[in-house]
């Protein structure tokens, strides 16, 4: 490890892993630190990715895609199914993936385009002078370290104390997270190619459990629950619960815990000399918790206006803002429309999803005439398509348009 | 400050940390700290998917 950088990324998922290669790409001298030993390791995810948003960042690859979806089927309380398949969705669903092999072949990217990588180092401190976020502590193998660098950009995921030290308060409500439990299930019988999505109260209140296929008869099956439900009642209860019922001979082979902001855009994710990205700045989907794409896209972002900085000389907020305004006119817009759908969603009685389900049933897709929104919503992984129909008229009259992610496609 | 972190049973997931409104909790690797800035508020022994913490008002 040297003295000073251009550019330190803290924290090696998906959001630290892009944006540290796309600056080592734009000619920034770039640290990337990740405390774990392993990266991707332990698994926090339930790995379903939207296919055309991730070939933007890396090129798709078999040794980390377990299963290649054509459809999901969504499951009210009372057992109505509503099933969406790749021709009403544009035949562009998704993969599920193998989060350890990706996380590390992002990584690999960001070393081979010239970034320096660090494993087992942990930021434990900003150095913060005059107010300018101007490098890190850190720690490595027992030893400390005082690393300085132009711009600190935070990708430290749900755990993130990047931004709490730099005076951004990232801290979530319980109504703001949801608190999950998944188990990676085998021998179990599944079709390899659709996933499962089952809601309710008693399933998993404001929150919904998968089963996220992994190939053949293995998935991953797991529930979210929403924080400020949580108690008595936790994410492991309902998922055990469930195990018994539905797959009493499945043999559990991992266990998964972790934490999903859901409290949409927060008010700030920029200070002087530093930028959060991903799941440290709360930019997971509101709706379906998706957050590797968002996490990726705001990499590259960040990475871009970074390396302009640099250029300009200006690590302030003057020219960091920048950021802010790409990333909440791009996904932000999507996050905050998924989250007037979150908040929706979660009053729903287990009787308004068994209603919103049979109104479902019998309806053609191919005949809505809102083929174009369903389109642009699948592919942006919205899998909760009823509560959306619902709340068609709003999109309708505020006119919210998806053309963020229907130019990516183009 | 009384809360106890049962590290048998946490994943280290740190999804505790990021509802924590004080800072108090850092996820270390594989365990979680908890420093005196700590106020007892019971939110990561709530948000806990597994219920590893416990916390005494
Ligand atoms: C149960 C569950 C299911 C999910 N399912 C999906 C899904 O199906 N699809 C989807 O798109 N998203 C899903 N998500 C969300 C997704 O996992 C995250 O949004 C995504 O990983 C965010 O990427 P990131 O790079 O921001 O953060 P992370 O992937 O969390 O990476 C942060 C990294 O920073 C490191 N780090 C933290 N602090 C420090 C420090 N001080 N020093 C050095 N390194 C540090 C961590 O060790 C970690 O490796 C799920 C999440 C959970 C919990
Ligand atoms: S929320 Fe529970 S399982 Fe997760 S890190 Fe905190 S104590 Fe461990
Ligand atoms: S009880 Fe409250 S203040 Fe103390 S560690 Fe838990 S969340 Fe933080």
């Amino acid at each position: 490890m040297k003295e000073m950088y251009d550019l330190i990324v803290v924290g090696g998922g998906p959001g630290g892993a892009i944006a540290a290669k796309n600056a080592a790409e734009l000619g920034l001298d770039v640290l990337l630190i990740e405390k774990r030993q392993e990266i991707g390791d332990p698994v926090r995810c339930a790995e379903g990715v939207s296919k055309i948003c991730l070939s933007d960042h890396i090129e798709p690859d078999p040794r980390w895609i377990c299963a290649d979806l054509t459809g999901s089927r969504i499951y009210s309380p009372d057992g109505t199914m509503v099933e969406m398949s790749e021709e009403m969705s544009g035949g562009e669903v998704g993969y599920v993936l193998e989060r350890k092999v990706f996380d590390r072949a992002l990584v690999d990217q960001c070393a081979r385009a010239g970034a320096e990588v660090r494993v087992k180092t942990r930021a434990t401190g900003l150095i913060v002078e005059k107010g300018v976020v101007c490098g890190i502590y850190a720690m490595h193998l027992g030893e400390e370290y005082e690393i300085r660098s132009k711009i600190v950009i935070g990708a430290d995921g749900m755990e993130s104390k990047v931004g709490r030290w730099a005076g951004l308060d990232t801290s979530l409500k319980p109504a703001d997270m949801e608190t999950c439990v998944q188990y990676l299930v085998t021998d179990i019988d599944i079709d390899p190619q659709f996933c499962d999505f089952y809601l309710g109260n008693e399933i998993a209140p404001a929150g919904y459990l998968w089963v996220f296929p992994k190939g053949e008869n293995m998935a991953n099956i797991g529930v979210g629950v929403l924080g400020s439900k949580s108690g008595d009642h936790r994410a492991i209860d309902y998922l055990d619960k469930f195990m018994k019922d539905m797959y009493p001979e499945g043999r559990i082979i991992e266990m998964v815990y972790g934490g999903v902001p859901v409290s949409g855009p927060i008010e700030k994710t920029v200070s002087d000399g530093l930028i959060l990205v991903g799941d440290a700045a709360r930019q997971s989907d509101p709706i379906t918790g998706g957050g590797i794409i968002n996490a990726m896209e705001a990499g590259k972002i960040a990475a871009e206006v970074a390396a302009d900085a640099i250029k300009k000389g200006d690590y302030t907020t003057n020219t960091l803002n920048e950021y802010e305004t790409l990333w909440r006119s791009t996904i932000g817009k999507e996050i905050e429309y998924s989250l007037v759908v979150k908040e929706t969603f979660v009053k729903f009685t287990d009787k308004d999803l068994n209603h919103l389900a049979q109104s479902l049933s019998n309806v053609n897709f191919y005949s809505l005439s809102l083929k174009d929104l369903l389109y642009a919503l699948f592919k942006a992984n919205k899998k909760l398509l009823w509560d959306l129909r619902g709340l068609f008229k709003d999109v309708v009259n505020s006119n919210f348009e998806f053309k963020y992610k229907n130019d990516q496609a183009d | 400050m009384s809360i106890n972190i049962n590290r048998y049973k946490c994943g280290y997931c740190g999804a505790c940390v990021g509802v924590c409104p004080g800072g108090a909790l850092e996820l270390v690797e594989t365990w979680v700290e908890a420093n005196d800035c700590c106020t007892s508020c019971g939110l990561c022994a709530k948000i806990c998917p597994v219920g590893a913490i416990e916390v005494k008002k």
